[in-house]
This record gives C-alpha cells, structure tokens and sequence, in this order.
C-alpha cells in the first residue's frame, strides 16, 4: 500500500519561512557582509593590478574574477573559501534546533510529510545562497564597468554567467552536507565542529595528501599512472571540482584538466582559445560531479531524518 | 458508549530487543476524556507517536476516525490537534507568526487565517501578548499556545502529552479549565500524565500504564472499586438516633462501617451514598450535623495497585 497524499504538501510554506528566518538572523548578515567586504576588497585589487597592464586580453573582463595581487587572493579565491563557510552558517543546525527547540514534533503533527520540511530547508538555504552570489556576482560587473571602461562581450557574460551557476552548485554540496550532519547530531555545537573539520580537511589537507596517497597506491612508479591517480583522488573533493571548473570556465585557453600527452598537441594552436561550448564540455564531468555530490549527500540525510526519532 | 474515535489494539513497540510498548489495546469514544497514566518511561508517549503516525508500529493496530496512521497519516494529523511533552515554539516570531506558519502548514485558506488564529488566542487568554515574541513567554503560556493551536486547527481530537508538566498550580488550573472547554466544544481528548491528582478531575476514563502495559482501565470509581474495594468514604456526624451502625450497615452498597468517635461513623461504600445515609439517620430520628464524602483518589488506587502487584511479584 501507498502512502496517500504528495510527499511534497506544504513544500512551499516550509521553503518560504525558511527563507525568511535566513534572510532575517542576524548570522546570515554577518556572513554576507564579510563575503561582500573581502570580496569588493579582492575584484578592487584585482582591477588595479589590470589597469597596470592593459594587455590585449580578448577576456579582460573574466581577469576581474581570476586576478589576485598578492597579497589577496583573487575573487574566485576568496568564494572558493567562503561559499563552504557561509553555506555550513546556513545549515549546520537546520534540523537539530527543530529537534533542540522542541518545535519538531509539533511541526510534523501536522498534515506533511517529513520530506516536505528536510527539502524545503534545503531549497531555502540554496535560495539564500543564490541571493547573496547572485547580489555579489552583480556588484563584481558592475564594478568593473565603471572602473574598467570596458564593456564585456557575449561570450564573457556568459561564461561569468555559468561561473555563478556553478558556485551555486558548489554552494549546494556544503549544505547538503552540513544538513546531513545537523540531521545526525543532535548538538548543534557538534555538527558545526564536524562539517568545517570535513571542510578543513577536504579543502586544504586532500589536496596535498592525495599525491602522497597515489604513489602510495601505484606500486609500479609509473608516472603517468601515479599522477592520474593524484588526481582522480583529488577530484574527490568538492573544492577540487570547483577549481577545475573555474579553470575550464574563466580560462578559455584551458584545454584539458588532466595531464596533457604529446600526440593530444598535434594540431592545436597554443594560446588559442577554446569556444564556450567547448570549455563547458572540458568540465563538463566535474559540473556533474558536484550536483551528484549535493544529490549523494542529501539523500544521506534524507534516509537518516526518515528513520530518525521524533521525540526530544 | 459512542462510537470510537481512536482504538489501539494490541498496539506493540519494540526497539531492538526492547519492549517499549506491549500489546496495548484501549479506545477512546467521542466527546470523551481519556487519561493515559503511569510513571515516566512507561510507554505512554511512544504509544501517542504511533497513533499520530510519528514512529512506527512494531504489532498491533491503530485507528483514527477509521484511518490507519502508519498509512494514511495525512488524513490522520489533518483531524488531531497534537500537543508534545514540553512544547517548543520559535522564539524569534510572534505568537501569532507561530500560528500563521502552522496555519499555513495545515491548509488555513489565507482569508480565514487571520480571524481563526485571533479566536483561538482569545481561547486561550493570549489575546494581549499575540505580538509578542514567544521568546519571552512562560512555560504555562506557551503551553496555552499549543492549545490555541489546536483550537485552531478545528481538530476533532487533542492528544496532550503531559499537558500540567512543569506548570506551577495555578497555571495548571488554568490549563485544566481550558481542556475542560475543549471538551465542551465537542472535542475528544486523550491526555497522557504522570500527576495523577492533576488530572484526575478532568479525566472520563483512564489507564493506568505499566512497563508498556495497561495495568488497570475504567472511570476512576470502577478502579478504585476494583482495587480499594469501595472507592467512596462517607463521613456521618449525628446525635441521637438509635442503632445507626446496624442501619448504616444495612444499607445496600455499603461495605463496612466503623465508628470513629462516638457519634461519627465512617461509611465505606460501592457509591456516593450520602442521600441514604442522611435519610437513615432522619429514619432512625437522629439529627444530622455533619455529612461529608471522600472520593476515591487515583493516587491511592495507583500505589495500592502496585503494592499488590509488587507482593504477587515477589510471592
């Protein structure tokens, strides 16, 4: 037998009060504008560092995002570290303060599904996320008009464009997971300790770990081998990811993400860059890689609020 | 008896090789006051998640107005109005925000929303505090909101679980007094408690809990008939008259009679039987000058039962 009625009554009312209390607590300000200050304080450094060489770079406009002038890092840095920061703020007590404040019960007393709350917390946070990088990504152009002077191109517009479209999912990973643990521990405090521990670890540690681990792992010492295998460990890390597709996306001279043979150059003119399509299928596995991550995640803290206790 | 809204039958909890709930079967009819009681960790809340579809049922079946929780819990919750042990409400909104998120969370349509939610604080006596923020409530008020918000949702039945929790007297009083008027709006309440003099006074019927089991089940005279043996004490001042112990003793339902002092007698009866006695002693040409009646208390019945069941244990 079927449960009767849609898993999804009440969706709407969950996302919309989520939304609200998020836009409205005073820890999204706070993060919001600390992303804002040091963000404006890295594209301002990143401009004056291109005025400095005007160079007829057919994509002046993207350097607004990639450009660091030490001892900042640049734009894109700066959202590779704080987009997780923001989006753990966001979730690392979404269903353990239900629990803490004693209003689950109560909440699921009434006619909805427990898929109706945990989704709806999910969506809420995206949509705050989306409004504040979307805000950002709007202050960085026009910025940038005005102090620039140059107008960007279709094809800059978009891939700035897909830039955003991918922070947002890389944006969705973090919540997933800091939503999966606020679903698992019961303290607050806990959750938050063991998301930014996860954070920490995947976004700092990994990446140098990984080449330890590959030569560790390929006995032969084969080079190429142990280099793919670096690699393919780094690319479990959700940080990685979103590196490559920046690199993919705001470089367009970026041809492959992977190690490069001899026979692959045969034909290609150095320097030139790549059309949009092409760049977008170059990450095209990794854009894939972090929706399924926020996909894998959430499940995760689906199955574990669906067999959880209510009781307090 | 009415037709019953909610029947348990043989309703069973297990976690792992635990038995939180044991083969629980009761009902209770419409309009009615039924009281779960027993001490804390009995079984009483997990058996209130079941019926409400909250946690699943291990054996044995449950019914709400005819719907099976485990399957249909939609239609389940759209009809009870449920207040959990120590209720929590978002500290930052309003109390009437809280009731407008619940509101729309039950399917309120928006131009019934505001005036529902006004009625039911004005129920409840928070029509003064309906802008303030709950952060600053007391634990009696916010305990008043859950009511309100069940009032509210128009359910037919309210499960309370552990309503006088934590309350001082007077806010449990007042509590009482609301349930009270719930129930003379028609609506059926099932109330779980571990303050058994509390809620004794509201209570049509009760079971007393167990180690998941119900131990005893009835009107609060048929168990303190059950287990005191003749719940009712009369008490009987008079002067004069002639042979009351042996009249007294006559009298149909009276089990023992024991004179206290002279001239006052102690009546142990199946019933409240202060009429019979007063025209007895009118019969017997006494003058009546006092006559007073202790009802039988579910704190006696309770410890008494479970100092038998203790002596059958150990024997």
């Amino acid at each position: 037998m079927r449960r009767e009625g849609s898993a999804l009554h009440g969706l709407g009312v969950v996302v919309l009060k989520e939304l609200s209390d998020h836009l409205t607590s005073a820890r999204m300000r706070v993060l919001e504008w600390l992303v804002v200050l040091t963000a404006l304080a890295a594209v301002y450094a990143a401009i004056t560092e291109i005025r400095q060489v005007t160079a007829q770079d057919p994509f002046l406009f993207l350097r607004l995002f990639t450009t660091a002038r030490e001892p900042l890092p640049s734009f894109v840095g700066f959202l590779s570290f704080l987009v997780p920061l923001m989006a753990i703020g966001l979730g690392f007590d979404a269903v353990n303060s239900e629990h803490n404040r004693r209003t689950l019960s109560r909440i699921l007393s009434q006619p909805i599904y427990r898929d109706a709350l945990l989704f709806g917390k999910y969506l809420a946070g995206l949509a705050t996320m989306s409004v504040s990088l979307t805000v950002l990504w709007l202050l960085l152009i026009g910025l940038g008009l005005i102090m620039l002077g140059v107008p960007p191109s279709g094809e800059e517009m978009a891939r700035a464009f897909i830039f955003l479209l991918v922070t947002i999912a890389y944006a969705g990973v973090w919540l997933a997971l800091a939503m999966l643990f606020s679903v698992l521990f019961r303290s607050a405090a806990t959750a938050a300790l063991v998301t930014l521990g996860i954070w920490l670890f995947l976004a700092v540690i990994w990446p140098s770990l990984s080449p330890a681990l590959a030569t560790a792992l390929v006995p032969s010492g084969d080079q190429a081998t142990t280099i793919i295998t670096a690699q393919m460990l780094a690319r479990l890390s959700p940080s990685t990811l979103f590196g490559e597709i920046v690199l993919a996306i705001l470089h367009p001279t970026t041809r492959t993400l992977g190690p490069v043979y001899l026979d692959q150059l045969q034909g290609a003119v150095m320097g030139a860059p790549l059309p949009l399509s092409q760049s977008v299928l170059v990450a095209w596995p990794q854009i894939v890689g972090l929706i399924a991550a926020s996909i894998l995640l959430f499940v995760g803290g689906y199955i574990a609020f669906q067999r959880q206790e209510v009781r307090a | 008896m009415s037709k019953p809204v909610i029947e348990a039958k043989g309703l069973t909890k297990r976690y792992g090789t635990a038995t939180a709930v044991d083969g629980v079967s009761f009902s209770v009819g419409e309009g009615e006051i039924f009281g779960l009681l027993g001490p804390n960790g009995a079984g009483k809340t997990t058996t209130i998640l079941m019926l409400l579809g909250l946690c699943d049922i291990s054996g044995g079946e449950a019914r709400v107005f005819g719907h099976n929780p485990a399957r249909e819990p939609l239609a389940v919750k759209r009809q009870v109005g449920y207040m959990p042990d120590s209720v929590g409400f978002y500290d930052h909104l309003t109390a009437t925000d809280n009731l407008y998120y619940t509101a729309r969370l039950i399917g309120i349509p928006a131009t019934e929303r505001k005036q529902k939610i006004a009625e039911a604080l004005a129920r409840v006596r928070l029509s003064e505090v309906a802008e303030k923020r709950v952060g600053t409530f007391s634990h009696g008020m916010r305990q008043r909101l859950a009511l309100a918000e069940i009032v509210m949702k128009d359910a037919r039945v309210a499960i309370l679980d552990e309503p006088t929790n934590g309350l001082d007297p007077q806010a449990s009083l007042e509590l009482l007094d609301l349930i009270r008027e719930l129930k003379a709006s028609g609506v059926s309440i099932l109330l779980s408690s571990h303050l058994l003099d509390r809620v004794q006074s509201v209570c049509d019927r009760v079971a007393l809990f167990n180690a998941g089991r119900i131990a005893l089940m009835g009107t609060v005279g048929e168990l303190g008939r059950e287990v005191l043996g003749g719940g009712y004490a009369v008490e009987v001042e008079a002067q004069g008259g002639s042979d009351l112990a042996r009249r007294f003793g006559a009298m149909p339902g009276v089990r023992s009679v024991s004179e206290a002092e002279p001239g006052r007698w102690r009546l142990v009866c199946e019933s409240d039987l202060r009429a019979d006695a007063a025209a007895q002693v009118v019969a017997a040409g006494g003058r009546l000058t006092q006559l007073s009646l202790d009802q039988p208390s579910l704190e006696n019945i309770y410890t008494r039962y479970f100092q038998n069941a203790e002596v059958r244990h150990a024997a």
